[in-house]
C-alpha cells in the first residue's frame, strides 16, 4: 500500500514541463534511433528464409566458439584498455590541476587530439611508425636486431585503443577535479592528510564521478569499436565479427545482428554498472568559483620530472598523428624508417576540394555537437533531478548508439526515410540534415556522460536556495544549473564534435553527392589507391588542424566569458 | 494516320535529343573505384558529352548493393561502377539493373577465358584484370627472399609470415583468386595449396585494398591482389613487382544501369563512352593502369604492359566456370573463414611445427618422421566436406535458408571451424613427434 502511495506521489510529483521534455526527447530517440536501428536489427529475431520469429539465433551464438572466443576478448581487450587509458590520463589531469605547471595549457589543448584519428589514414600512418616493420622496428631491428609486437594480436588492440581513447577520461577527470570544492582539501589538510594519502582518500573520490564518466566509455567504447581491430586484422572480437557479418555482399546472415543486440546489452550492462557504483553517494559540493583545487607549485626538481612524464606521453600519444603529418608530406614511404622524400604536392592536390568538405565538416559537426549538448543535458537533468517515469530508460536507449555499428543505422536510415518523400520527390533520407541526425544520434551517449558527471557535482541544496528565494523552475536552471554545468558542458561538446567532424561509417552510407561531402568522406575516397595515399593523409591533417582550433576557440570563448562573469560579481 | 504519329514521334524524339543536347542533366554513379580513377573519366565525359555532368558517389562494393537495393523504392542512382563480377550478379538476380545495348560494337567477347559482357545484357566489362602476386622489392631484399612467380611457392617456409591476402567472403575478386585455383587444381588439391598459403600468411584483411596497402608500405612483403593495384603503385614510385602465376585467370570489371534510372539517356551515354576508344584511353593513364577491353589500345599502352588478348601465358590460363563458382559461392567463402581467416593462429602453429620437423628430417632422414611429416600435411589439407557436397542444394539451403537445409548456418560454421582446430592440433602433435625422433 506504502509503494504504491509512493509512486502516486512519484507520478504526481512530476511537472508538465518535464513531462513534455521528457517526451519530446523519448519522440527524438524513437524516431531516430529506436526505429532506424529496429528496422534492422529485428533480423536477429527471425529465422533465416522464413522470418518466422525465433530465438534460436542466439541459441547458435553461444553454441559457437568462435563466438563466445571473441566475446572474452572483448572484454578483456576493453578492460585493459581501461587500465592503460586510465595510466594514461591520471598523471596528466592531476598535473595540469593540482599544480601551477606551465605545461598545462599544452596537455589540455593537445590532450584531446587523439580522438580526432581520422580513419584510414590514422591507421597507415600507425602501421608505418609502430608496424612490424614501422619506424620504431626497423631502427630497433638495425641497432639491437629485436622487434616488439605494438601492433600485434590483443595487445596491439589494447595499445591502439588506449592512446585513441584515453582522452574520454582525460577530458572528463579534469572537469570533475576543476569542480572539486578547495574547502574539502582544506579540511583534510587541517586534519593532518596530505601527499598521495590526500589525493587517494579525499581528491580522487571526490572526482569520481568525471572518472567513471570517461572510464565507462572508454570500456563501452571500445568494446563496440570495430575499426581499430580491423585495421588490426585481429577478427576474433565482437564488435568486427558483426561488422563482417552485416557488410557482406549477398545474403543477410543473422548472427551480424545478434551480435549487435549483444553488443547493446553489454553496453547497456556497462553503463548500468557504473549507475550502480555511483549510487547512494553523494558528489556534489557547493561552493563554486573559487577556482577549484588549490595548486602547489613544482619545486625544479619536480618540475623536470613532471615535464619529462608529460612531454613522453604527449610524444606517445601524439605519434599517429606524427605520422600522419609525415606521410602527407611524403613521396615514397616503403619499408624505411623515413620517407624517401618530402613534398607540398599532396596539399596543393587536395587545397581545391578541401574547402566545400571543411565547410560541410563544420557545419554537420557543430549541429551535431550542439543538438548533442541540449538533449544530453536534458536527458542528465531529466535523470538526475526529476522522478519521471521512464526516465532511466532515456538513458539506457540514448546509450545503446554507442553499440550500434554506424553502418546499420545508415541502412536503417535509409529503410526509415528513403520511402519518405518531400513535395518535390526527393527522398528525405536524401538530405544532410539526415547525415547531422546519424552523427548527432552516434555521438550522443558522449555528450550525456560528460552532462551527466558534470551535473552531479552540482549540490541540489544551491537549487533548492534559489527555489526558497522564489525563482522558478526554468529560473533556476537558467541562472543556477546551467552555469555550474558550463566546463561538463563544453566537455560534452568537444568530444561530440571533434568525433563527429572524423566519423565515416553512417555517413558513407547517406552522403548523396560530393557537394554534400564532409571531410571524412573525402579522405575514403582518396585512401583506395596507391596515389592517393598522399593527399588522402594530407586531408587528414587538415581535418586534424581545422577540429583541433575549433575546439581551441570554443575553450577560449567560454573561459572568456566566464572570467567576465566572475569580473561582475 | 500512321505516317502523322510517325512524324510526331520522329518529332518528339528529336526534341527530346536537342534539350539533351544542350542539358543532359546529371548523371548519378555509384562507384566503389578511387578518385584517381573516376576523376580522369569525369573529365572526359563531360568532355566528350557537354551539357552531362557526372556525379560520382563512392561507396565499397558491398554498402554499394546494399545502398542500391535499400534504394530501390526512389531510385535515384543512374549507374554502379565495380569490379566483382558477383557483385553484379547479386543486383542481377534482385532485377536492379536494367537491359542495354552499347552502341561501341566490335570489342572481343571473352577476355582470356571469361565472357567480357553479362550474357543477358545486363552488365558490361570495360576493363580486364589478373589475378597475381604482388611483393615489395625493399622488403624482400631485407629478409633475403627471392621473387614468389607461381601460388605453389607461396607455400614455401621460407615465405612463413611475409605473405597478405583479402577474406575471399569480403573481397569479391580475391574470391575469384580463391576460386579460379580451385577450378585450376581442384578441389582437394587446390584446398591443399590455399592452405598451405594459409599457413604462411601474415595477415588477412577485410578490405581488397588493404592488401596492396600493406605491400606498398613493407608491412608485409607479399601480397595477393588484382593486378591494377600493384601497376598503379609501380606508376607512383612505390618499388614494387607483381607476376602473374600459370594458373590464373583474368576478369572483366564491370559497369551496369540501375534499373528505373532516373537519368537514362546520361546513363547510356556513360556506358557508351567508357567503353569507347577514348574512353578506354583513360585506363592506361599511371594511377589507373587497368587492362583495356579494346585490343586497339595496347599499340598505345606503355612498354611491358601485359596484353591479355596476345600475350600467350593469358592464353595458356584455365577456363573459368562462373555456374560452377556461383553454385558453391557462400560455401567457398565461409570454408575459407572458419579454416583459415579465424584459425590463423592455429594453422600459422601448425605449418611452422612442419617446416621446423622437415628441416630437422631433411638433414637426419628417417623414414618414420618423414611418414609422420606425411601425415601431418594430410591433417592440414583434410577437408569437413567435398566439393559435391560443397554445390549439394541441402548445404546451398542452409545459407539461403531454403526449404532443404538440413542445418543452419551457423551450426555448419561451429562444425567446420571444431573440425579445422583438431585437425590443426593433431597435425602440430604429429610434427613434434617427428621432430623428436631425428633431433
Amino acid at each position: 500500500m506504502a509503494l504504491v502511495q509512493s509512486i502516486l506521489i512519484r507520478r504526481v510529483s512530476a511537472k508538465p514541463g518535464q513531462i513534455f521534455a521528457i517526451s519530446v526527447i523519448a519522440l527524438f530517440l524513437a524516431i531516430f534511433l529506436i526505429i532506424p536501428a529496429g528496422t534492422v536489427i529485428y533480423t536477429a529475431f527471425t529465422e533465416k528464409g522464413t522470418g518466422a520469429l525465433t530465438i534460436v539465433n542466439f541459441v547458435d551464438f553461444f553454441n559457437t566458439d568462435l563466438f563466445r572466443r571473441s566475446f572474452f576478448n572483448s572484454v578483456y581487450v576493453s578492460g585493459m584498455s581501461v587500465v592503460w587509458a586510465s595510466a594514461i590520463a591520471l598523471p596528466l589531469a592531476v598535473l595540469t590541476t593540482r599544480f601551477d605547471f606551465r605545461g598545462s595549457l599544452i596537455i589540455q589543448t593537445l590532450g584531446f587530439v587523439p580522438l580526432i584519428m581520422p580513419p584510414f589514414v590514422g591507421a597507415v600512418a600507425m602501421q608505418l611508425l609502430f608496424g612490424r616493420n614501422g619506424t620504431v622496428n626497423l631502427i630497433l631491428n638495425d641497432w639491437f636486431g629485436i622487434r616488439i609486437p605494438f601492433m600485434e594480436g590483443l595487445n596491439g588492440v589494447i595499445f591502439v585503443q588506449s592512446l585513441h581513447y584515453f582522452p574520454f577520461i582525460l577530458i572528463n577527470l579534469s572537469t570533475s577535479l576543476r569542480n572539486i570544492d578547495r574547502s574539502m582539501e582544506e579540511a583534510a589538510q587541517n586534519l593532518g592528510s596530505s601527499g598521495v594519502r590526500l589525493f587517494r582518500r579525499i581528491v580522487f573520490p571526490l572526482a569520481m564521478p568525471g572518472y567513471l564518466a570517461g572510464a565507462s566509455l572508454v570500456f563501452v567504447k571500445v568494446f563496440d569499436d570495430l575499426a581499430t581491430p580491423l585495421l588490426l586484422n585481429v577478427k576474433d572480437m565482437l564488435a568486427p565479427q558483426a561488422y563482417l557479418r552485416v557488410t557482406s555482399v549477398g545474403l543477410t546472415d543473422p548472427m551480424g545482428y545478434v551480435i549487435s543486440v549483444i553488443l547493446i546489452a553489454v553496453s547497456i550492462f556497462a553503463m548500468w554498472l557504473s549507475a550502480i557504483a555511483m549510487r547512494g553517494k553523494d558528489y556534489s559540493t557547493t561552493q563554486r568559483g573559487g577556482g577549484g583545487l588549490s595548486r602547489r607549485k613544482l619545486s625544479r626538481g619536480e618540475s623536470i620530472i613532471a615535464y619529462g612524464v608529460v612531454g613522453l606521453i604527449l610524444l606517445l600519444v601524439l605519434s599517429p598523428h606524427i605520422g600522419l603529418l609525415l606521410l602527407s608530406l611524403a613521396t615514397v614511404w616503403s619499408f624505411s624508417p623515413m620517407p624517401d622524400g618530402f613534398t607540398m604536392a599532396h596539399y596543393g592536390r587536395v587545397f581545391g576540394e578541401s574547402s566545400l568538405y571543411i565547410k560541410n565538416t563544420l557545419i554537420y559537426a557543430s549541429l551535431a555537437g550542439l543538438i548533442d549538448v541540449v538533449i544530453g543535458g536534458a536527458i542528465a537533468y531529466l535523470v538526475l533531478r526529476t522522478k519521471v517515469v521512464g526516465r532511466r530508460w532515456l538513458d539506457w536507449a540514448a546509450t545503446s548508439a554507442l553499440a550500434i555499428p554506424g553502418v546499420v543505422l545508415g541502412i536503417g536510415y535509409l529503410r526509415t526515410f528513403y520511402g519518405v518523400t518531400l513535395p518535390d520527390g526527393t527522398p528525405l533520407a536524401t538530405l544532410w540534415v539526415m547525415v547531422v541526425l546519424a552523427l548527432a544520434i552516434r555521438r550522443l551517449p558522449y555528450a550525456l556522460r560528460a552532462c551527466y558527471a558534470a551535473l552531479q557535482q552540482v549540490s541540489e541544496s544551491l537549487e533548492e536556495a534559489a527555489e526558497n528565494l522564489g525563482a522558478t523552475k526554468q529560473r533556476t536552471i537558467r541562472r543556477i544549473v546551467l552555469p555550474l554545468m558550463t566546463g561538463g558542458l563544453l566537455a560534452g561538446f568537444v568530444t561530440s564534435f571533434s568525433t563527429a567532424a572524423v566519423e565515416l561509417s553512417a555517413t558513407l552510407m547517406l552522403i548523396q553527392s560530393n557537394s554534400d561531402a564532409p571531410l571524412a568522406y573525402g579522405l575514403y575516397v582518396f585512401m583506395q589507391s596507391p596515389a592517393g595515399r598522399g593527399p588522402g593523409a594530407a586531408l587528414g591533417v587538415i581535418a586534424v588542424v581545422m577540429v583541433a582550433l575549433c575546439t581551441l576557440l570554443s575553450h577560449y570563448v567560454i573561459e572568456r566569458r566566464q572570467k567576465a562573469l566572475g569580473m561582475t560579481k | 494516320m500512321l505516317k502523322t504519329i510517325a512524324a510526331a514521334m520522329l518529332m518528339s524524339a528529336a526534341f527530346v535529343v536537342t534539350v539533351h543536347a544542350q542539358d543532359g542533366g546529371k548523371v548519378t554513379i555509384v562507384t566503389s573505384f578511387s578518385k584517381d580513377v573516376t576523376d580522369p573519366f569525369k573529365a572526359g565525359f563531360e568532355a566528350a558529352n557537354p551539357g552531362f555532368t557526372l556525379d560520382v558517389q563512392n561507396k565499397s562494393t558491398s554498402s554499394g548493393v546494399k545502398y542500391i537495393d535499400e534504394t530501390k523504392v526512389n531510385n535515384q542512382v543512374d549507374l554502379f561502377w565495380a569490379s566483382a563480377p558477383d557483385a553484379f550478379d547479386s543486383l542481377k538476380s534482385r532485377e536492379l539493373l536494367a537491359k542495354f545495348t552499347p552502341s561501341v560494337t566490335g570489342l572481343p567477347e571473352k577476355v582470356g577465358s571469361y565472357p567480357v559482357n553479362d550474357k543477358d545484357g545486363y552488365y558490361f566489362g570495360f576493363a580486364a584484370s589478373g589475378y597475381g602476386i604482388m611483393s615489395n622489392d625493399r622488403y624482400l631484399e631485407a629478409n633475403d627472399l627471392p621473387k614468389p612467380v607461381e601460388w605453389s611457392d607461396l607455400t614455401k617456409p621460407e615465405y612463413h609470415d611475409h605473405i597478405a591476402i583479402a577474406a575471399p567472403s569480403r573481397s569479391g575478386t580475391t574470391h575469384l583468386t580463391i576460386e579460379t585455383i580451385l577450378q585450376g587444381e581442384g578441389w582437394d588439391k587446390g584446398w591443399a595449396t590455399l592452405k598451405g598459403i594459409g599457413g604462411n600468411l601474415q595477415q588477412v584483411t577485410e578490405r581488397s585494398f588493404g592488401v596492396p596497402d600493406a605491400v606498398n608500405s613493407g608491412q608485409t612483403g607479399i601480397g595477393i591482389v588484382i593486378d591494377f593495384f600493384a601497376f598503379s603503385a609501380q606508376a607512383s614510385g612505390f618499388p614494387v613487382s607483381f607476376a602473374y602465376p600459370s594458373v590464373t585467370t583474368v576478369v572483366p570489371a564491370n559497369i551496369g544501369i540501375v534499373a528505373n534510372a532516373p537519368n537514362q539517356a546520361g546513363a547510356e551515354a556513360f556506358v557508351n563512352y567508357l567503353l569507347s576508344e577514348k574512353g578506354q584511353a583513360v585506363l592506361l593513364e599511371p594511377a589507373i593502369r587497368r587492362l583495356p577491353i579494346n585490343p586497339a589500345l595496347y599499340e598505345k599502352a606503355p612498354e611491358g604492359f601485359p596484353n591479355p588478348f596476345k600475350d600467350p601465358r593469358f592464353q595458356s590460363m584455365i577456363t573459368f566456370d562462373a555456374d560452377v563458382s556461383k553454385k558453391r559461392t557462400d560455401v567457398v567463402d565461409t570454408l575459407y573463414d572458419q579454416l583459415i581467416s579465424f584459425q590463423l593462429d592455429n594453422i600459422k602453429g601448425a605449418t611452422k611445427a612442419i617446416h621446423e620437423a622437415e628441416k630437422a628430417v631433411a638433414a637426419n632422414e628417417q623414414a618414420a618422421a618423414r611418414a609422420l611429416l606425411t601425415e601431418a600435411h594430410a591433417l592440414i589439407a583434410a577437408m569437413p566436406i567435398t566439393a559435391e557436397e560443397a554445390a549439394s542444394q541441402q548445404i546451398r539451403d542452409a545459407f539461403t535458408g531454403g526449404e532443404e537445409k538440413t542445418a543452419r548456418q551457423a551450426e555448419l560454421e561451429q562444425k567446420w571451424a571444431a573440425f579445422a582446430s583438431e585437425k590443426y592440433a593433431a597435425a602440430k602433435a604429429k610434427a613434434e613427434e617427428a621432430l623428436a625422433l631425428v633431433d
